[in-house]
């Protein structure tokens, strides 16, 4: 069971209390009759699948019911980092790829 | 004789208090502090199962939770049964009733045995795909009787009569395992101040110790045991766990213990106990000490009982007292194995020989056998045992374990136990369920933790530390490691000092050559599962290559077995057949959990009552008092229908239907989601989210609202009404509640952070109740002072005024087409109006009517119920509700692109329609298939279903709301449905508005 460390309550708190909403930075087509249903199915449905980094939408449902951003190697489950919305993430797959991988910044917790 | 197989003396059982039992129906007497393995070898048994596939006879191989024979089924009432326990895990209690599982008729006379022996060559790895796959249809069979022969245990027919729970804990230091390493670890973080918690499988603490020939500063190792327990046991922030296995490592330090706390009782827990619990523990940092578990060989024969682990012998001699045979052969290829031996000596029995596949062993404990003048067969194994029910025998032969040939055509030694050493193996099980895989270290021929991203140590035989002063010193630098991590001080310590000795390499040997290869006797690898050494050949041989396809296609450390005792083993076995090493074959995945758990212990309290939480309305024990049917909607209890004496049903709804046409009914509708909206942006909000317009609402009106997802198929509906120009108070449906505020924060926050507006759920502070019919506004009159003029309050408007004496907000809607108004008040005021409602309502006939009636009532006015008549691929047009879309509007509203969709804008999707059965009495199954032809051979056209159907007496006909391919545009039109016995109900494609089209009931 995850630990998740929720930006706006400032504390480490168990998975049970929040719910995980899919692939982070999805953003809504500022105007939508201009997709095609090509670009609009896509924008709907199709998500990225990385073995690695990944930058995910958490809600703490059963807390502040605030949504807020993770950053979680999807190989070892670690959390790397968790930040608001609107704010971007410290570490990416390209930044983890570069830098040392041990250097854990921000407010999430390394397992 | 009873405990002809008990030593004179020895051993940790109190020998003062005699246990009766029972195995296979026959009457038994152990000690307490018996392991109900250690009672059966006392009393001489040696068949406790029959094998999966084969049927051989089998016996107690381990004293620990590598055993994989015996397992048996506890229980002496048919509520207490347990399946699958170990034996050598199961404390003896008095009156303890056990089975075999496995035997059929029994253990001793197997129908099964006959195909095994017959059936070597049947009964190939991948048996199961390769037999019983065809023809497809006949599996059931198959696995009718395949089930049985296996014997896998029996759940209990009765409910569990014991309690179970869930404990949760935050600790700095989690000690997994409480042998020499464990409990250093634990001095090292308890002395720090830590918050540490130090659990054991076990009975008691001590792990190897409790049967060890070590000394600690020159006294019994179970001295320090005691010792440092009871000081663990003194530390306020230290938790002491016997009798508790950490059976899972989740991930983010979060571990699960199991622990059975009344099991060495009784099969029923004492009054006011709980019989197992789980701890849920969050740890800063783990010690895993868990240990090593010593590894059979393998050769001919070795499942015969009498074949045992040479550590598991020590066990029962040392621990319990038991001799398990009087003379003893011991195969090995290690020192430390030779404790064994040393302790049958001691006990006074004959140790036959020792066979030590090394060429020149010459380490300190094989010096002290050989000055005991035990005779020692070097370069030499025991290749195969004699004997078909009990060892009788073991031929020992000269091998070369290089070549892997036999080299001289040995001896048979005359003895009834045979004792196996092929080394240890760390158990890196808990280590591994994250995904980490094992590392082979060819120096100690075992497989160790790998380097992992959890905050845990490894310390001890875990780490594949084995002298006892090396253990000790390990696992307290693991504890000192741990609490320095944790954020603690460590305190210098010293630890006692045990016997050094000389100690020589451990030989590569896992399996034992023979003579005649896979044509001599069975090499039994996982004894659980029947697989042997050739079995694993085979494999290979097919072209199964990866350990993973090995272990399916051979079930190798399958089911409880988990890869405990033979994994090893088989994967030198493979890696030896494909001619590679056995750190390139590797390990398979381990998976919590790692033994089983009974499903009391993971249901814990959230069983029964408390299986979910149940919500009540504020009107609950009113609704009971008057003899309400409840429904459960979401966990809500929501009254179904309310029959007086005699009534069934049918009659209660058809006569709350009639009084709701005729007089006035009530309807407690508190339960619907109402969610408060607030802030300048609340209307802009509302038209983004809701498929309609709500930029010309005024203050004090209502309006009806659909909601779409983006895919634009209709999720929600609902009222909403403007309480003040930046204020508003939405309601969703009961199901829906939690599920709509949660999409409208997701939008707020992630899409529209701009907007100034605040939702807040107020579900349970309001109580809703609905006054519907013909004479609400007389009876209503009679309590409010509010002016209820048709004129004054019209239809779809709101007022703020007092009902039965407090302030209320009544609403003007309707989801019966009747003139209704629905009354909120604070819940906790919801009884009093209530009672004055109903004391209003006696000259009126008031009826309190159900979920049931409603549905019936706004299904004849053609109101959809999301979730109902929509399944979430239905859009706005689907439901002929496109005057609810508000394409126009400014900004692309939720839903308003995904309803564009080429898709969506197809003519023959499936519409909702109102359907006539054509004889008025047939009544249309609601989800009943559509067909327009009933004469089509089958498969059939199946052009949509019923969504809705009852029986109206209003209507003086059953009706009944379905999708149909095109159906608005097939007005008059004939669907078919055909039902399962045959017969065809004929129904007409109408409008779905049944009753009062024009809606002038409510417009009064």
């Amino acid at each position: 069971m995850l630990h998740i460390f929720c930006p706006h309550c400032g504390e480490l708190r168990s998975e049970e209390e929040f719910h995980a909403s899919g692939q982070a930075h999805i953003a809504r087509p500022l105007d939508p009759a201009a997709c095609s249903d090509e670009e609009w199915g896509t924008y709907m449905f199709f998500r990225d699948n990385p073995r690695g980094i990944h930058h995910e939408l958490w809600d703490h449902v059963a807390g502040c019911r605030q949504y807020f951003n993770v950053t979680r190697d999807t190989v070892t489950y670690e959390i790397l980092e968790t930040y608001k919305i609107g704010e971007k993430p410290q570490i990416t797959a390209a930044s983890k790829a570069s830098a040392a991988p041990s250097t854990v910044k921000g407010l999430g917790e390394k397992v | 004789m009873s405990q002809s197989y008990r030593l004179a003396s020895g051993g940790r059982v109190n020998r003062g208090k005699v246990l009766n039992f029972s195995f296979n129906g026959k009457t038994y007497q152990g000690y307490e502090g018996d392991s109900l393995a250690a009672a059966l070898l006392a009393n001489g048994v040696d068949v406790v199962g029959r094998s999966f596939k084969y049927s051989r006879p089998r016996g107690i191989i381990a004293a620990g939770t590598e055993e994989p024979n015996a397992i048996l089924q506890i229980g002496s009432s048919e509520a207490t049964q347990i399946p699958n326990v170990r034996a050598t895990q199961q404390p003896l209690y008095a009156g303890l009733v056990a089975t075999s599982t496995n035997g059929w008729p029994n253990v001793n006379n197997d129908v099964m045995g006959i195909l095994g022996k017959v059936g070597g060559s049947m009964m190939p790895p991948g048996f199961y795909y390769k037999t019983f796959m065809y023809p497809k249809s006949f599996w059931m069979t198959y696995e009718k009787y395949i089930r049985k022969a296996a014997g896998l245990g029996r759940a209990p027919l009765q409910n569990d009569p014991d309690s179970y729970d869930y404990m949760n804990h935050h600790c700095d230091v989690l000690i997994v395992g409480a042998g020499p390493a464990g409990l250093a670890a634990a001095l090292a973080a308890g002395r720090s101040g830590a918050r540490v918690i130090i659990a054991d499988e076990q009975e008691e603490f001590g792990g190897s110790l409790l049967d060890s020939r070590e000394t600690l500063d020159g006294k019994p190792a179970t001295d320090w045991v005691a010792a440092t327990v009871a000081e663990l046991q003194g530390m306020a922030e230290v938790l002491v766990l016997p009798r508790a296995t950490v059976n899972g490592y989740h991930d983010h330090n979060f571990l699960t213990i199991h622990e059975r706390l009344t099991d060495h009782l009784g099969d029923r827990a004492p009054i006011g106990q709980v019989r197992h619990r789980v701890h849920r523990v969050r740890a800063k940092q783990v010690v895993l000490a868990a240990g090593a578990h010593e590894r059979p060989l393998v050769y001919g024969n070795n499942d015969v009982p009498g074949n045992m682990l040479a550590g598991a012998v020590s066990t029962y001699v040392r621990r319990y007292g038991v001799a398990p045979g009087r003379k003893l052969v011991l195969s090995t290829n290690n020192d430390h194995a030779y404790r064994v031996a040393l302790d049958w000596h001691d006990a006074g029995l004959q140790v036959v020989a020792i066979a030590d596949a090394r060429h020149n062993p010459r380490g300190s404990l094989v010096e002290e056998a050989r000055a005991k003048g035990i005779r020692i067969l070097t370069s030499s194994a025991v290749v195969e045992a004699a004997g078909s029910k009990h060892v009788t025998g073991a031929r020992v032969a000269a091998i070369d374990a290089q070549a892997f040939t036999v080299t001289s055509p040995g001896e048979t030694l005359a003895c009834d136990l045979i004792a196996t050493s092929g080394g240890y193996s760390p158990i890196v099980h808990l280590a591994s369920h994250l995904g980490g895989r094992p590392v082979w270290r060819e120096d100690i021929l075992g497989f160790v933790p790998g380097d992992a991203p959890q905050k845990r140590v490894c310390v001890g035989g875990m780490n594949g530390v084995y002298p006892l002063g090396d253990v000790l010193a390990d696992g307290f630098e693991g504890g000192v490691r741990a609490a320095t991590e944790a954020g603690f001080k460590a305190v210098v310590g010293t630890l006692p000092k045990a016997v050094q000795r000389t100690e020589e390499p451990t030989l590569a040997l896992f399996q034992v050559p023979h003579d005649k290869g896979t044509r001599g006797p069975k090499q039994f690898v996982d004894q659980q599962n029947d697989v042997t050494a050739a079995g694993i050949e085979l494999a290979t041989r097919e072209g199964f290559e990866s350990v993973e396809h090995v272990k399916r296609y051979t079930a190798l450390g399958f089911g409880t077995d988990q890869g405990k005792l033979g994994n090893i083993n088989g994967l030198a076995i493979a890696a030896r057949s494909l001619g590679i090493s056995i750190a390139q074959m590797g390990t398979t995945m381990f998976r919590p959990n790692y033994t089983p758990v009974t499903f009391g212990a993971v249901a814990g309290r959230h069983c029964g009552h408390l299986f979910e939480p149940v919500r009540f309305t504020a009107l609950h024990s009113w609704h009971v008092k008057n003899g309400a049917e409840f429904e459960d909607v979401g966990q809500w209890k929501r009254p179904w229908y309310f029959p007086k004496p005699g009534e069934d049903i049918h009659a209660a709804v058809e006569r709350e239907c009639k009084a709701v046409r005729d007089s006035v009914g009530l309807l407690d509708a508190s339960t619907l989601g109402k969610i408060d909206i607030q802030g300048p942006d609340a209307r802009e909000f509302l038209n983004r989210i809701y498929t309609n317009a709500w930029t010309k609402l005024d203050v004090g009106k209502a309006r009806y609202g659909l909601m779409c997802k983006e895919d634009g198929m209709v999720f929600d509906d609902g009222v909403t009404a403007c309480v003040g120009d930046n204020h508003f108070i939405m309601t969703t449906t009961t199901g829906g509640a939690a599920r709509v505020l949660g999409w409208m924060e997701l939008y707020l926050q992630t899409e529209w952070p701009e907007l100034k507006v605040y939702f807040t759920s107020v579900t349970d502070h309001w109580a809703t109740m609905t006054l519907s019919g013909p004479n609400s506004r007389k009876l209503l009159a009679e309590i409010s002072d509010i002016d209820l003029d048709k004129d004054a309050f019209p239809f779809m408007t709101w007022k703020e005024g007092t009902v039965g004496g407090v302030p209320a907000r009544v609403f003007r809607i309707s989801f019966t087409g009747e003139l209704s108004y629905e009354v909120n008040v604070q819940a906790n005021y919801a009884m009093g109006v209530l009672e004055k409602i109903v004391a209003a309502g006696k000259q009126y006939n008031l009826t309190p009517y159900g979920t049931e009636t409603m549905h019936v009532l706004r299904a004849e006015k053609g109101f959809i119920i999301v979730g109902q008549d929509t399944d979430g691929s239905m859009n706005a047009d689907d439901l002929n509700m496109s005057w609810c879309v508000g394409r126009n509007k400014p900004y692309s509203w939720i839903g308003l692109r995904g309803m564009n969709r080429e898709d969506c804008l197809r003519e023959d999707r499936k519409q909702l329609v109102g359907l006539k059965p054509i004889n008025p009495k047939q009544w249309l199954p609601e989800g009943a298939q559509l067909v327009f032809d009933p004469k089509q051979p089958i498969p059939m056209d199946m052009v949509g279903h019923v969504t809705s159907s009852y029986a109206s007496n209003s209507l003086g006909y059953s009706f009944a709301m379905g999708v149909v391919k095109g159906g608005l545009k097939r007005m008059g039109e004939r669907v078919y449905s055909p039902q399962a016995d045959g017969s065809v109900i004929e129904a007409e494609i109408v409008s779905s508005v049944f009753f009062d089209p024009k809606g002038e009931r409510q417009n009064v």
